[in-house]
């Protein structure tokens, strides 16, 4: 009962997020839809990654969002869309269907994660590749904040030269 | 109604992905294709876990669902980092305004 409500609650959150008109509302139901997410993350049984998700997904990634949308300022959303929406809806369909068949089918979900051990401190003894990956992608994580924080230094310059 | 549970994560992994998926398709704003990426990113996040859950390696899942939060967190950074330069240069946020590169 209770992953139908999560389940149903995330659709909704989702649906949410991509519809609404200012950005600012569309970041705040992406927060709930990671919320959400990070619940039914619990219900699984993993309750490590659902409090990492809660604390980045709907923590961190939010506050990041709010900061760029008030640097760069809300902007109308009514643009027409690049696609004509039938054939959006379409290539959606098509893409789901595929990955749907993909779940079901082929068994993906019986034999893609197998291995010998079930140790919980398998990410620092097993998977030195993740974490060297890691280190790197927060690199990169760093520097992208530096291009956001650096939005607005010129015109502070200018000010300061007259 | 009483629904095996992996049918129903399932469903809110495909319904995630639909939903990300429509949101890179049809819309134009730059910060709107970033939430559309992250709403595919929790999809696959989602479908690690089930897997892992569905073959009792939860601590493998976890290991990779973590990688997956990170790399997810990096992308938002650069592409919300991106999206404020462009405003900056360009004036606006839309995709479509990114072809005056060509010229």
């Amino acid at each position: 009962m209770w992953y139908v409500i999560v389940a149903a609650g995330i659709l909704l959150c989702a649906i949410l997020a991509v519809t609404s008109k200012r950005l600012l509302v569309s970041a705040i139901w992406l927060a709930v839809t990671s919320a959400l997410t990070a619940l039914m993350l619990y219900l699984l049984g993993a309750p490590q990654i659902a409090v990492i998700e809660l604390s980045v997904g709907a923590g961190l990634v939010t506050v990041l969002f709010v900061f760029a949308i008030n640097i760069s300022g809300e902007e109308p959303l009514n643009l027409k869309p690049i696609m004509p929406r039938p054939l959006a809806w379409g290539l959606v369909v098509v893409a789901v269907g595929m990955t749907a068949y993909l779940l079901i089918n082929s068994g993906i979900l019986g034999s893609a994660l197998v291995t010998s051990t079930t140790r919980p401190s398998i990410l620092w003894e097993d998977r030195y590749l993740d974490i060297i990956l890691q280190v790197s992608f927060i690199f990169c994580g760093v520097l992208g904040v530096l291009g956001v924080l650096s939005g607005g230094k010129p015109e502070i310059k200018e000010e300061d030269e007259e | 109604m009483n629904l095996p549970i992996p049918f129903i994560v399932g469903l809110a992994i495909l319904s995630l992905a639909g939903v990300g998926f429509y949101c890179l398709l049809a819309t134009r704003n730059l910060i709107k294709v970033i939430v559309g990426l992250q709403l595919i990113v929790k999809g696959v996040m989602l479908t690690f876990v089930l897997a892992g859950n569905l073959n009792d390696q939860v601590s493998l899942a976890q290991s990779m669902a973590l990688t997956v939060i990170v790399a997810d967190t990096i992308v938002a950074v650069v592409g919300l980092a991106l999206a404020v330069q462009i405003r900056h240069k360009l004036g606006t946020l839309d995709t479509k305004a990114l072809s005056s590169l060509k010229r």
